[in-house]
C-alpha cells in the first residue's frame, strides 16, 4: 500500500522511539519480546542438542544386550539429564518462551508484553537454571536419580553427592522463571489485546498460551514446595520424607505429580495452539467449532489437575482412590477428542495444501491420537499396574511429548520462519525432512511398546541377552540416529535459508492472525498503528487492514508520542487506556546473573556468600524500580 | 504380552487385547478423516465456513462416542481390578519379600527360612506376598504372574501370587532404585506342593558343616576376612544383615540377583571382583585374598546346599 509523507514521518518517529542499542549490549539489555523470543529459541535449541546427544549415547548403550559403552553411573546421569533437559530446558522454553513470547504480542496486536523487563528477567533466570544444571554435568556431578527424583533414593543418605542439589536448585530457579513468564502472559493476554479483540475473537494459539499459563501458575508451587522440602531434608537434616521421623516418601510423589501431570498439558497445549494456527492457514478455512476448541483447551488444563495419581497406581493406594483418578484420567480424553475432530474436520471441509508446516501438523495429529490411545490404556488401572515403569510408558510419553508436543513446534519453526527472518525456507527439503523425522520417530519409539510389553523395565542401563529384548532395542537405536539425521537436515535448511532464502514478504502463506499483518521481520514496535479487530481472523479481514492504513495517515492509535501501547478491557477488548511501556534496561540481566550466583552459592554450601548476593540482588531490584519511566 | 500364567495376569492380558482392538478402530477413524481431507483437497466447490456439518462430526466423534467407549472401558477396568488386587485377608501361605539395594530378601514367616532372589511357592496355592523395603523404593514385579506392587519405606504392600503350574517365572525390580537397578532380578520357582514342602524343610535346617579340607578353610576364611559382617549363615557366627543370607546359597541357581549363574567359576570371579559383573554392587572385592582362600570360600559356599 502507498504510504503518504505524513504516515512515513510517523513511522520514522516510531523507529526512533523503539530503537534499542546495537550489538551485544542490545541483546543483553533488550526488552523487545521478539528478541527475547529469539534468545529463548536459540538457548532452548542448544539444550535440545545436548538432550539429543544424551539420548543418542543411551541408545548406543542399549543397542545390544550387555554392551558397555557407558557404565550405570554415567547412564543414570545421562537419563536424568535427558529428561530434565527436554522438559525444563527445551520444550517449555521453546513453546512458551520462544513461540509464546514472539507470537502472543503480535497475534493480539500489541507492541510488547505487559511487563517487558520481567520478561527479560524470565529469560535470564531460565538461562541461569540451564547453566547451573549443566555445570553439574560438566563437573561430573549431574543428578542421577531420574527426572522424577523419587525419595528416599534422592535423599542425602542414598544420593550423598551434590547431583540432586543441582537438580533441586536448578529447577527452583527454572520454576521462578516460568512463573514470571506465566504471570506475564496472563496479564498480557487479559489486558493488551488490540481494541475490538474480545475474548471470542482471540486467536486459539493465545487461548492455548492462556491455559498453559494458568496451569503453570497453579502447578509450579507444588514442585517448588517439593524441591524446597527436599533441600531442607538434604542440607539441613529435616525429615519431610523420612519415614523413620514421621515423614513420608509418598509426599514427594504426590507433590511431584500434582505438578507433573498438569506439566504434560503445559507441554502439549502450546502445540495444540500451533496446530490451530497452521491448519486454518493451509486449508484456507476458519477453524471448525472455534468456541468448542477454545473451551476444550481451557478444560484440558483444568482437568489436568485431577489426574496425577495415575502415575502412582503401583504404590498400593486404596482402590476407591484409584477408581476416582482412573475416571478423571478417562474424562480428560473428551476435550482432547473434541480438538482432534475439530482439526480433522477443518481439514476435511477446507482445501488443505500440504506444505511443510501442515505436514508436521498431520504428523502431530497421528502421534497425538496414537499416544493418546496408549495413554487411555494407562488409565486402565490393572493394565497400568502391569506396564508402568516399563518401556511401554517410555514409548507412550515419547509419542505424546516428542510426537505430539514437539512436532507442532517443528512445524511452527517452518511456519513462522519467514516472519522472523523475512526469508523463505526451502520447501522441498522441508517436506523431505518431515518424512525423515516422521519415519525416524516411529522407528525409534514404536518398538519400545513391544519391549515394554515383553517386560523391559525403564531406566535400566543394560539387559541380559537371554530375555530377547535385543531386536526391539536395536531397531530403536537405528531409528534414533535416523531421526537425529532428519533433525540435522532441518537445522541446515533453516540456517542456510536464513542467509539465502527468498524474501518472504509480510504474509507468504496467507495466514489469518495479526502477526501476518505486519512486515517480516516486524519492526520493534510490531505495528505502525495499533490494529482494530472485528474477528478472530484479523488478517483475512482486508477492509479492517485498509482502515489501519488510513488510521496511520490520521495518526489514530499510532502512539508516536512515546514508548506506548494500548490496554483494553479483559473480556470485551474495549480500548481502556494508553500504557507507557518500559524500555531496555541492564537490570534484568544483572538480577538474573545474581540470582544464579546466589543459587550456586547455596548449592556449594556458601550460605553467607549467598546471603551477600541476596542483599546485592535486593539493591538491584531497588535500582530497577527507581528507573521506571514517568507516566506521560 | 508375555504369556500370562495366572488368572490375574490373563485378565490383564484380555484387557490389553480388548483395548488394543478398540484403539485400532479409533485410530483408523482418525486416519480415515485425514485421508478424506487429502482426497478432497482439489475439489471444485469453494470452501465454506459453515460449521454445521462439521459440528455434527466433532460432537459425535469427540464427545458422544468417547463417552460411550470410555464408559465401557471404565466398567471393564472396575471388573478386572478385584482380580489383581491384594487378597482380602491372610491366605494359606504368607511370604515376606524385602527389597534391598540391590537384591531381594525372602522370608517365610513361622519358619526360620530366609533366602534371597529365589521365591519358592507351591503350585495351586494362593500366596500372600508382603512387599517391603529396607532402603529405597523398589517394585516387585513378575509379569507372568500378576501386576507389580511398589515396596515403599514405612508401608507393607500386598500382592497375591497364585500360579497353577510349576515352573520358573522371572521377576525384576521396576522402580528405579540406583546404579544396581538393572541387575535386580529374581525368580519365582513354582513347585508341586510336596516338592515345595521338601524344599522348605531343607531350607529350615542350619548350614551344613563343611565337608573336606578346602571347605573347612573356606569357612574359616568366611568368618575372619569380613564376609560375616554382611552375610548370615545360620549355624555359624556369621549374622550380618547387609547382604543376602547365605545359609543355603549352594542350592540357588544364580548369584547377585540373577546377574550370574551359580557355578564355582563364576562365584570365584564374583568374590574376586563383584564390580565386573554388577557395577555398583555393595559387595567389596576380595581379589587381595590369596587365590587359595578364594577357592576355599567357593568350595565352602557351594557346599551350603
Amino acid at each position: 500500500m502507498a504510504i503518504g509523507t505524513v504516515a512515513r514521518e510517523r513511522v520514522e518517529r516510531l523507529d526512533r522511539i523503539w530503537q534499542e542499542r546495537p550489538g551485544l549490549t542490545g541483546w543483553l539489555t533488550t526488552t523487545d519480546h521478539k528478541r527475547i523470543g529469539i534468545l529463548y529459541l536459540a538457548t532452548s535449541l542448544v539444550f535440545f542438542a545436548a538432550g539429543g546427544a544424551e539420548a543418542l549415547v543411551m541408545r548406543t548403550q542399549l543397542a545390544e544386550p550387555e554392551r558397555r559403552v557407558v557404565g550405570p553411573g554415567t547412564y543414570d546421569q545421562l537419563m536424568t539429564m535427558h529428561g530434565v533437559t527436554m522438559i525444563f530446558l527445551f520444550v517449555i522454553p521453546l513453546s512458551i518462551g520462544a513461540f509464546g513470547n514472539y507470537l502472543v504480542p503480535l497475534m493480539i496486536g500489541s507492541r510488547d508484553m505487559a511487563f517487558p523487563r520481567m520478561n527479560a528477567l524470565s529469560y535470564w533466570l531460565f538461562l541461569g537454571s540451564g547453566v547451573l544444571l549443566y555445570s553439574g554435568l560438566a563437573l561430573g556431578h549431574a543428578p542421577d536419580a531420574g527426572w522424577f527424583d523419587y525419595v528416599p533414593l534422592a535423599s542425602r543418605k542414598y544420593s550423598p553427592g551434590p547431583g540432586v542439589d543441582y537438580y533441586a536448585l536448578g529447577l527452583i530457579l527454572n520454576g521462578i522463571s516460568s512463573t514470571l513468564a506465566a504471570a506475564n502472559f496472563l496479564v498480557t493476554i487479559a489486558r493488551l489485546r488490540a481494541p475490538g479483540m474480545s475474548l471470542n475473537r482471540m486467536p486459539l494459539f493465545c487461548f492455548a498460551i492462556l491455559a498453559t499459563s494458568f496451569s503453570l501458575v497453579f502447578a509450579l508451587p507444588a514442585l517448588t514446595t517439593d524441591l524446597v522440602f527436599l533441600e531442607l531434608d538434604r542440607k539441613f537434616g529435616l525429615h519431610f520424607f523420612d519415614v523413620g521421623r514421621g515423614g513420608d516418601p509418598l509426599l514427594w510423589q504426590d507433590l511431584f505429580w500434582i505438578f507433573g501431570h498438569p506439566e504434560v498439558y503445559i507441554i502439549v497445549l502450546p502445540a495444540f495452539g500451533i496446530a490451530t494456527s497452521i491448519i486454518p492457514t493451509f486449508t484456507r478455512r476458519r477453524m471448525a467449532a472455534f468456541p468448542l476448541v477454545a473451551l476444550a483447551e481451557l478444560l484440558v488444563a483444568f482437568i489436568g489437575f485431577g489426574v496425577w495419581v495415575h502415575h502412582m497406581f503401583a504404590t498400593g493406594l486404596p482402590e476407591i482412590t484409584m477408581i476416582f483418578f482412573a475416571a478423571a484420567s478417562l474424562i480428560i480424553v473428551i476435550p482432547s477428542g473434541i480438538q482432534i475432530f475439530a482439526w480433522c474436520m477443518t481439514m476435511v471441509t477446507g482445501k488443505p495444501e500440504y506444505r511443510t508446516p501442515l505436514l508436521f501438523i498431520v504428523g502431530f495429529i497421528l502421534f497425538f491420537v496414537f499416544g493418546g490411545l496408549s495413554g487411555i490404556m494407562l488409565a486402565a488401572v490393572p493394565f497400568d499396574q502391569q506396564v508402568t515403569d516399563t518401556y511401554f510408558v517410555v514409548a507412550h510419553f515419547h509419542y505424546v511429548i516428542w510426537g505430539a508436543a514437539v512436532f507442532p513446534l517443528l512445524g511452527g519453526l517452518y511456519y513462522w520462519f519467514p516472519k522472523v527472518t523475512g526469508r523463505m525456507y526451502h520447501e522441498t527439503l522441508g517436506q523431505a525432512t518431515f518424512w525423515l523425522v516422521f519415519i525416524g520417530t516411529n522407528v525409534t519409539f514404536f518398538p519400545m511398546h513391544i519391549s515394554g510389553l515383553l517386560g523391559m523395565p525403564r531406566r535400566v542401563w543394560t539387559y541380559p541377552s537371554a530375555l530377547g529384548w535385543g531386536p526391539e532395542n536395536l531397531v530403536s537405536t537405528l531409528g534414533a540416529f535416523f531421526l537425529a539425521g532428519g533433525l540435522v537436515l532441518l537445522a541446515a535448511n533453516l540456517i542456510v535459508s536464513g542467509f539465502r532464502g527468498k524474501p518472504a514478504g509480510p504474509n507468504p502463506f496467507g495466514g489469518a492472525t495479526l502477526e501476518w499483518a505486519t512486515s517480516s521481520p516486524p519492526p520493534p514496535y510490531n505495528f505502525a498503528v495499533i490494529p482494530e479487530v472485528t474477528s478472530a481472523y484479523a488478517t483475512w479481514d482486508e477492509p479492517d487492514r485498509e482502515r489501519d492504513a488510513a488510521r496511520l495517515e490520521r495518526g489514530e492509535l499510532v502512539l508516536e508520542g512515546g514508548h506506548r501501547t494500548t490496554s483494553t478491557t479483559p473480556v470485551d477488548g474495549r480500548l481502556d487506556e494508553i500504557l507507557d511501556m518500559p524500555s531496555e534496561s541492564p537490570w534484568p540481566v544483572t538480577l538474573g546473573f545474581l540470582a544464579t550466583l546466589g543459587f550456586a552459592f547455596v548449592l556449594s554450601n556458601h550460605l553467607v556468600m549467598a546471603a551477600g548476593v541476596g542483599v546485592l540482588a535486593a539493591a538491584v531490584l531497588a535500582a530497577w524500580h527507581s528507573n521506571e519511566p514517568e507516566a506521560a | 504380552m508375555t504369556n500370562p500364567a495366572t488368572g490375574p495376569a490373563r485378565d490383564i492380558d484380555t484387557l490389553w487385547w480388548a483395548m488394543l482392538a478398540g484403539a485400532m478402530v479409533v485410530f483408523a477413524a482418525v486416519v480415515a478423516l485425514l485421508v478424506l481431507a487429502f482426497v478432497r483437497r482439489h475439489r471444485a466447490d469453494d470452501v465454506s465456513h459453515d460449521d454445521r456439518g462439521a459440528y455434527k462430526v466433532i460432537v459425535g466423534g469427540g464427545l458422544a462416542a468417547p463417552i460411550v467407549v470410555l464408559a465401557i472401558l471404565f466398567g471393564f477396568v472396575i471388573h478386572v481390578m478385584p482380580a489383581t488386587s491384594a487378597p482380602p485377608g491372610p491366605t494359606k501361605l504368607t511370604i515376606d519379600v524385602i527389597g534391598h539395594q540391590w537384591f531381594w530378601e525372602v522370608r517365610y514367616p513361622g519358619t526360620a527360612v530366609v533366602t534371597a532372589n529365589e521365591i519358592h511357592i507351591p503350585a495351586g496355592t494362593a500366596v500372600d506376598v508382603r512387599a517391603t523395603t529396607v532402603d529405597v523404593i523398589h517394585s516387585f514385579w513378575v509379569p507372568r504372574l500378576n501386576r507389580k506392587i511398589d515396596m515403599i519405606p514405612g508401608r507393607v504392600n500386598r500382592i497375591e501370587l497364585d500360579a497353577p503350574d510349576p515352573g520358573v517365572y522371572r521377576g525384576q525390580c521396576s522402580e528405579f532404585c540406583g546404579v544396581g537397578h538393572a541387575e535386580m532380578a529374581f525368580d519365582v520357582i513354582v513347585q508341586p506342593p510336596h516338592a515345595f514342602l521338601a524344599w522348605l524343610h531343607a531350607q529350615e535346617r542350619p548350614a551344613a558343616p563343611p565337608a573336606g579340607a578346602a571347605a573347612r578353610l573356606g569357612r574359616r576364611t568366611f568368618l575372619t576376612v569380613g564376609c560375616e559382617d554382611c552375610h548370615t549363615i545360620r549355624g555359624t557366627a556369621a549374622a550380618g544383615r547387609v547382604g543376602p543370607d547365605l545359609t543355603h546359597v549352594g542350592s540357588r541357581r544364580t548369584v547377585a540377583a540373577l546377574t550370574i549363574p551359580n557355578t564355582p567359576r563364576m562365584l570365584f570371579d564374583w568374590i574376586s571382583n563383584p564390580q565386573r559383573a554388577k557395577p555398583g554392587s555393595r559387595m567389596p572385592g576380595f581379589a587381595s585374598l590369596p587365590a587359595a582362600e578364594r577357592h576355599a570360600l567357593v568350595a565352602y559356599l557351594e557346599g551350603l546346599r
